[in-house]
Formats: structure tokens, C-alpha cells, sequence
């Protein structure tokens, strides 16, 4: 089965408002609290608590500069999720190297 | 970003789209190289997918234009909704020079991914136990 941890990345992200904070961080760069609650269409503490979320699942790391915290996306946190891609298309692959063996076969 | 993602994959084979097509819909071979199945090529036939690991897939045909493109649903049912599959795979041949490009679409896993572990991924298990096993054996 999955590590514990790719559970967690992927529920993170399955909440649409989440993902968005975290696209808009990977696109933008490190941003403050308050810019991306001007764009998120939800109020400043939903906000945290989203980032906060993110924080948890190793998709952001925050950095405090005076009244300020900043946030900035670690796209590398992603890796299970390209992993588990990999492992969709190795499920094909493995079909298709079949299916090359009985068209081999086929009227033989 | 959309809320559903594919996976491609793309073949190139060195036999005509008439055997490929063969292979793709008559349900002795279908059985041979995927999933054993009650499979006919009609459109709004429902028929199952029965994996080697006991996972069974509710299909249903949604297009069928002989040696071009073959189209059903690959459903896993699952009480749990993330862990429950609604996608549907797609086939696509294109004649080649050296035989038939195989394109194979499947569309429809949720943003969180994780939609998918019904079926295929307690196959990829089975697959690799069993290939432990293989190993083990040849020692």
C-alpha cells in the first residue's frame, strides 16, 4: 500500500480551495497571508487554516518576517503523486506488453 | 487545473488494425491479455472486467467504430467514496506504415488521486507479490 504520507498529500489537495492556494503559490511565489486571501474568495482565518493544512502535508513551508508570514510552495512534496501516475501507466504498459505477445500469437 | 486526469499510453504495433482490433474486442482474447470478461462490441453492452486478484470492474460500451476507436466505462463500485473508480478508457488505432499506433486514454481519476486504489491498485500488489514469489522461485 501507499506510505501513510501519500494518503495525506492526497486528501490535502482533494479540497479544491486548498489546491488553488497551492497552484497560486507554485505559479506566483512566496506570498504573504493577506495576498492570498485577497484572491481566495474566503476569509483570512479559512485561509490559515488551509495553509496551515498544506503545512502538515509538506507542501508549503512559512517564514515569519515581522507581522508578516510568507508562504512558499515545495513542488517536490508532489513526488508520491507523480509516483502513483507512474505506477497507472506501468499497470497499461504491462497490459500492452501482453497484448504485443498474443497479436505475436494470434493466427500462428 | 481540471478535476479529472488521464493516463496515456501510446504503442506502436507492428500488426495491422484488423488483428489489433481482433484482439481488442473478441472476448477469448481480451481474456489473454487483460481481464477475463463477458465483453461484446455493441454499444450499451454492460459486461465485467475480472482481475487475477478477485477485483471486478463494472463496464459498459460507450462507442465502437470497428478498427478505429473502442470506448467503455471502468468502473470499480466501492462503499468508501475515495476509494470507489468511475473512468473511462478509450482506444484509439491509427494505421501505420509498420502496423497500428495503439493510444489508450483513461480518463476520469479525481484530482485527489486516490479514487484509483479500488481496482488497480490492489492489483499492482497481487502483481508484485506474485512476482516476489517468481523470483524467489528461480533461485
Amino acid at each position: 500500500m501507499m506510505p501513510l504520507g501519500a494518503d495525506m498529500l492526497f486528501k490535502t489537495l482533494a479540497d479544491p480551495t486548498r489546491r488553488a492556494l497551492f497552484e497560486r503559490l507554485c505559479r506566483e511565489g512566496e506570498q504573504t497571508v493577506g495576498a492570498l486571501t485577497a484572491r481566495a474568495g474566503v476569509s483570512q482565518p479559512a485561509v490559515s487554516k488551509h495553509l496551515g493544512v498544506l503545512r502538515e502535508a509538506g507542501l508549503v513551508v512559512d517564514r515569519q518576517a515581522g507581522r508578516q508570514t510568507h508562504y512558499t510552495a515545495q513542488p517536490g512534496a508532489l513526488a508520491p503523486l507523480i509516483d502513483w501516475t507512474g505506477q497507472m501507466a506501468g499497470f497499461w504498459e504491462r497490459k500492452f506488453d501482453d497484448l504485443e505477445d498474443l497479436l505475436r500469437r494470434m493466427d500462428q | 487545473m481540471s478535476d479529472r486526469r488521464s493516463v496515456v499510453i501510446e504503442r506502436e504495433f507492428a500488426h495491422p488494425p484488423e488483428r489489433l482490433w481482433r484482439a481488442l474486442t473478441q472476448p477469448h482474447l481480451i481474456a489473454e491479455w487483460l481481464m477475463a470478461n463477458d465483453f461484446v462490441p455493441a454499444v450499451g453492452h454492460q459486461f465485467k472486467l475480472r482481475g487475477d486478484w478477485g477485483g471486478v470492474l463494472d463496464c459498459e460500451v460507450l462507442e465502437v467504430e470497428p478498427l478505429r476507436t473502442l470506448s467503455y466505462t471502468w468502473n470499480f463500485a466501492h462503499d468508501d467514496p475515495a476509494y470507489a473508480l468511475e473512468s473511462v478508457v478509450t482506444f484509439t488505432l491509427t494505421p501505420t506504415a509498420a502496423g497500428t499506433h495503439l493510444r489508450m486514454e483513461q480518463a476520469g481519476f479525481g484530482a485527489s488521486q486516490k479514487a484509483a486504489y479500488g481496482g488497480a491498485h490492489a492489483g499492482w500488489k497481487k502483481f508484485l507479490d506474485q512476482l516476489d514469489q517468481v523470483a524467489g522461485n528461480n533461485d
